[in-house]
């Protein structure tokens, strides 16, 4: 064969060459296939430890519960026992460590979320207890008269 | 140009070896390796919905968005709760304002305020990822950035994702999307880091209502999967063939 249709594939066969000896350098050792097979498993493998790896925000109430205890048995023995903590005092990671205090949301509209009367047929809302907001107090704050801890209780 | 069948052999053998030679610098997995890899898991996660239980305060959603630091005032969220209002000439008005991240306490939809005495029914929708058995996301992605866990979460790798966004335009759900901050494909895993850990999802720890649920469908004695095995649910889009994993209780023929 001539030497000018040679040279071209030399020129192709070490393109190749390069590119597998770059590959050996840039993609890590656990890229691969993992899991099931090629097309649902084919990944960086210690990408899956990253995520496993990533801050836990919410704590959940038994971490509160080792500090504020009273308030958790109020919370628990009332009718938002099923709220949790961190829905309104925010996410506790770093506290009290690094952060002193949660940003508490005192707000008219984080009670409204559930209690804003929504007059919908065949919705768990409708069995929710709720105000009308337009009708009921409406510049004041919800704690001012009801303990989100003890919604039962008369606060006024 | 004349060519023997001796040259021609020749080169033909040659030519053969030398584009196969490169190849060798592949890696072939035996099948015993293969199957070592897949390593069958204890944990299949799965979800449960339960429409019925649902109110629409939309604290999952702002759990979900604080845990997984996905920027708060951004139009993206990783799950979102949808509100249905079917009115009597049997219209379906649908919303979901910032996903229903502050939820839903007007009766207005769009600006629209409709008569309660025109509604037939009216419900919320929890959506999140459906961690796909079939993953159309997962297919679609040119660099192996996202893919399935052996427990059958989908992640995507945020170092070797490019953002192409291929994955974004192949989710039959909707789900996946562009984040802001890292510039990379985005999307619910369960939190994973939470139930890698014993912990549920922020989600479904914020749920007052236990509208939502997480399930382990290897596990037969999880309460939750005794629900999705003995009790009539639904998942979303079954036509696209995706084997979506988050399965619904109360499902309505208007939930798209």
């Amino acid at each position: 064969m001539k030497w000018h249709v040679l040279r071209p594939l030399w020129v192709a066969i070490g393109l190749i060459g390069a590119i597998l000896i770059a590959r050996v350098f840039l993609v890590p050792d656990d890229f691969g296939v993992h899991g099931r097979n090629f097309t649902y498993g084919f990944h960086r493998l210690s990408n899956v430890q990253e995520w496993k790896d990533f801050p836990v925000k919410y704590q959940g109430r038994e971490a509160c519960v080792e500090c504020h205890e009273e308030n958790v048995h109020m919370l628990d023995a009332s009718t938002h026992a099923t709220v949790e903590c961190e829905n309104c005092h925010g996410p506790g990671v770093d506290h009290p460590d690094g952060v002193e205090s949660l940003p508490l949301d005192t707000t008219r509209d984080l009670c409204l979320r559930c209690h804003a009367f929504l007059e919908y047929p065949n919705s768990a809302r409708g069995d929710l207890l709720s105000i009308e907001d337009r009708r009921h107090r409406r510049r004041s704050e919800c704690i001012k008269c009801h303990n989100p801890h003890d919604p039962k209780e008369d606060m006024r | 140009m004349t060519c023997s069948r001796r040259a021609f052999l020749k080169d033909a053998v040659g030519g053969t070896l030398a584009s196969v030679l490169p190849l060798s610098a592949f890696t072939f997995i035996s099948s015993a390796e293969a199957k070592a890899a897949i390593a069958e898991s204890k944990v299949r996660w799965a979800f449960l919905v339960d429409t019925t239980k649902c109110v629409g305060c939309g604290l999952c959603v702002k759990a979900c968005k604080n845990e997984n630091e996905i920027p708060y005032d951004a139009e993206v969220t990783r799950t979102w709760v949808e509100r249905y209002v079917i009115t009597k000439d049997g219209k379906a008005h649908i919303d979901s304002p910032m996903g229903g991240r502050d939820g839903f306490t007007s009766m207005e939809i769009d600006g629209e305020e409709i008569e309660p005495d025109n509604i037939d029914k009216a419900f919320f929708v929890p959506k999140l990822c459906n961690q796909c058995d079939n993953p159309a996301c997962v297919q679609v992605c040119p660099v192996g950035a996202t893919y399935q866990t052996n427990d059958g979460v989908v992640l995507v790798d945020r170092d070797w994702c490019i953002g192409c966004g291929y994955c974004i335009m192949a989710c039959p759900y909707g789900v996946r999307f562009f984040h802001p901050v890292h510039k990379v494909a985005d999307k619910c895993n369960f939190c994973y880091h939470r139930i890698s850990k014993g912990m549920e999802p922020a989600c479904v720890e914020c749920c007052s209502f236990g509208a939502r649920r997480l399930a382990n469908l290897k596990d037969p004695d999880d309460p939750v999967t005794k629900i999705i095995t003995t009790e009539r649910v639904a998942v979303l889009k079954d036509e696209y063939g995706t084997k979506p994993h988050v399965f619904y209780l109360g499902l309505d023929a208007n939930v798209r």
